[in-house]
């Protein structure tokens, strides 16, 4: 960790010895147009797609927490997509999104609508992953479910008395009975949506136009592409205070609308 | 959910040259199983990955496993000054991105002259294990009643012997989840082999995978790249679907859900 942050400050090319060259990193970011797309582009996948992947996972959550039969069956199919492999995941979906013949298109063509470019097409890329995302959300979703199960059967029962119809149950009991477990996730969400690179990386390599350059990516290409070790060091160390930053103010404002039993 | 699980092993079971008919064919006659053994042998050495990808996983488990309840018996049994501020310092780095570590590391690993070869990959989970397992296991290890350790001990037994010969068989359900999950992360694992391993007969499945997605854009052949991503997925989907009473138990048992 102090190697990597000494190193933020230094002119390290891999081959030779790192030399001291201060602020210059920082100030060179400034004047990065790469450095703030991929910021651009990382931001965008965050602040639409966590929203929508916990929302997801909410909904599967839910669907999944009444009691029918075999729901321990229903529970792994949803669990599937999460299990596969990244790399595996990512080769799927670039298919699937293949703008001749992938299924995206042929969705399309059973309503009669023109195919699209998919990840090809650069305003359509990020929503692409934002869709892939939201298809693996299984270990968000269980942590949901585990949050439902310890809603107490007791508030349910008095909202009933009092008559209230199961949107008002699930908007006066369910949510805030849940709202540390919404936390949770969100904050893990967040943490992870930010340091996408995987997918990225096998689905699109950064493209169309730069489209999908996310963060990490552009960082592990400045790293082990064009060997440019200080500068790489910088990047990551700005990342992990724009992450230290989103969580200090989500658990700052955490405790306007996060509601523990205990408390 | 599951329509893009039978649109991948669909292609992967079609001809070459049929992947593209339209309107698509979901049960490919006659099913090409010769696919998965042309993707076995074929191109990228799969089963070589794979094992490669095995024997890491393995040898870096049996670090994480010791060296991980290790420590988390240390957290959870002894008392030391500064305990609670080291731990502290653990879950601390659960929240530090990987990328931070990343290009250090590489350079440690670079002086040693171990870029190429498989230690880096194994070594440092040895060295405390990960900080999510060392939560893990502590978590679990303070369910035990603390009886069991003071009975060993007027027996005359040391904390080593303790942590060994009372704690670790106890702690079955525990290590078994943590096996899991690593062997998965493994087998999933992307970054770091991508980065050390630069001989691709040394290589680990999913970077393969990556390699031979970019070998296979050139030519279109959309049924083998499937036909390996199915094979690739297979086994965690077993696993898991072997498991995965003890997943959602440890999850629980985290207490993570908030409450």
């Amino acid at each position: 960790m102090l190697a990597s942050l000494y190193f933020a400050f230094t002119d390290y090319r891999a081959v030779t010895a790192p030399t001291f060259t201060g602020l210059a990193n920082f100030s060179r970011m400034a004047k990065d147009r790469y450095f703030l797309i991929s910021l651009g582009n990382t931001a965008f996948y965050t602040f639409l797609g966590v929203p929508a992947f916990q929302l997801s996972a909410l909904l599967m959550a839910l669907a999944l927490n009444s009691k029918i039969h075999g729901t321990s069956v229903y529970r792994t199919i949803y669990y599937l997509p999460s299990v596969m492999p990244a790399v595996a995941n990512a080769v799927l979906w670039v298919w699937i999104f293949n703008p001749e013949f992938g299924f995206a298109n042929v969705v399309l063509r059973w309503f009669g609508l023109p195919g699209l470019a998919w990840l090809a097409d650069p305003r359509l890329a990020k929503p692409c992953f934002i869709i892939m995302g939201m298809w693996a959300t299984g270990a968000s979703m269980l942590i949901y479910l585990a949050g439902l199960q310890g809603v107490p059967e007791a508030l349910y029962e008095a909202a009933d008395m009092d008559g209230a119809g199961t949107l008002r149950k699930f908007l006066y009991v369910t949510i805030p009975m849940i709202t540390p477990t919404i936390f949770f996730n969100l904050v893990i969400g967040f943490i992870g949506s930010f340091q996408v690179f995987t997918t990225a990386y096998v689905a699109t390599g950064g493209g169309p136009v730069n489209a999908t350059l996310f963060y990490v990516l552009y960082l592990y290409q400045m790293a082990f592409q064009s060997f440019w070790m200080g500068y790489a060091s910088a990047l990551a160390w700005v990342l992990f205070v724009i992450i230290l930053i989103f969580t200090i103010i989500q658990v700052r404002l955490s405790s306007r609308w996060v509601y523990y039993e205990s408390a | 959910m599951l329509v893009p699980f039978f649109w991948l092993v669909s292609t992967s079971l079609k001809p070459t040259g049929r992947e593209f008919t339209y309107p698509p064919e979901w049960i490919p006659r006659p099913a090409v199983w010769r696919n998965y053994t042309d993707m076995l042998f074929g191109p990228i050495p799969f089963l070589l990955l794979a094992r490669n990808t095995v024997v890491i996983a393995a040898l870096s488990l049996v670090g994480v496993l010791l060296s991980a309840s290790l420590s988390a018996f240390g957290f959870a049994r002894l008392k030391f000054a500064g305990r609670d501020f080291w731990f502290m310092m653990v879950l601390a780095t659960m929240m530090l991105p990987a990328v931070v570590t990343l290009i250090p590391t590489f350079v440690l690993f670079k002086e040693l002259r171990w870029i190429d070869t498989w230690l880096p990959l194994i070594v440092p989970s040895y060295f405390g294990g990960g900080a999510f397992n060392v939560f893990l296991m502590r978590q679990f290890f303070l369910t035990l009643p603390v009886d069991l350790d003071e009975a060993a001990r007027i027996d005359g037994a040391s904390s080593f012997r303790i942590w060994w010969q009372v704690i670790m068989p106890l702690s079955r359900p525990v290590l078994a989840t943590i096996a899991i999950l690593n062997f998965m992360g493994d087998w999933d694992a992307f970054i770091r082999p991508l980065i050390y391993i630069t001989t691709m007969r040394k290589q680990m499945i999913g970077v393969g995978l990556a390699f031979f997605r970019g070998l296979s854009s050139g030519y279109s052949r959309w049924n083998l790249l499937m036909a390996a991503a199915t094979l690739m997925t297979i086994p965690v989907v077993v696993l898991f679907f072997l498991t995965q009473r003890y997943f959602v138990k440890g999850i629980v048992m985290t207490g993570i859900a908030g409450r």
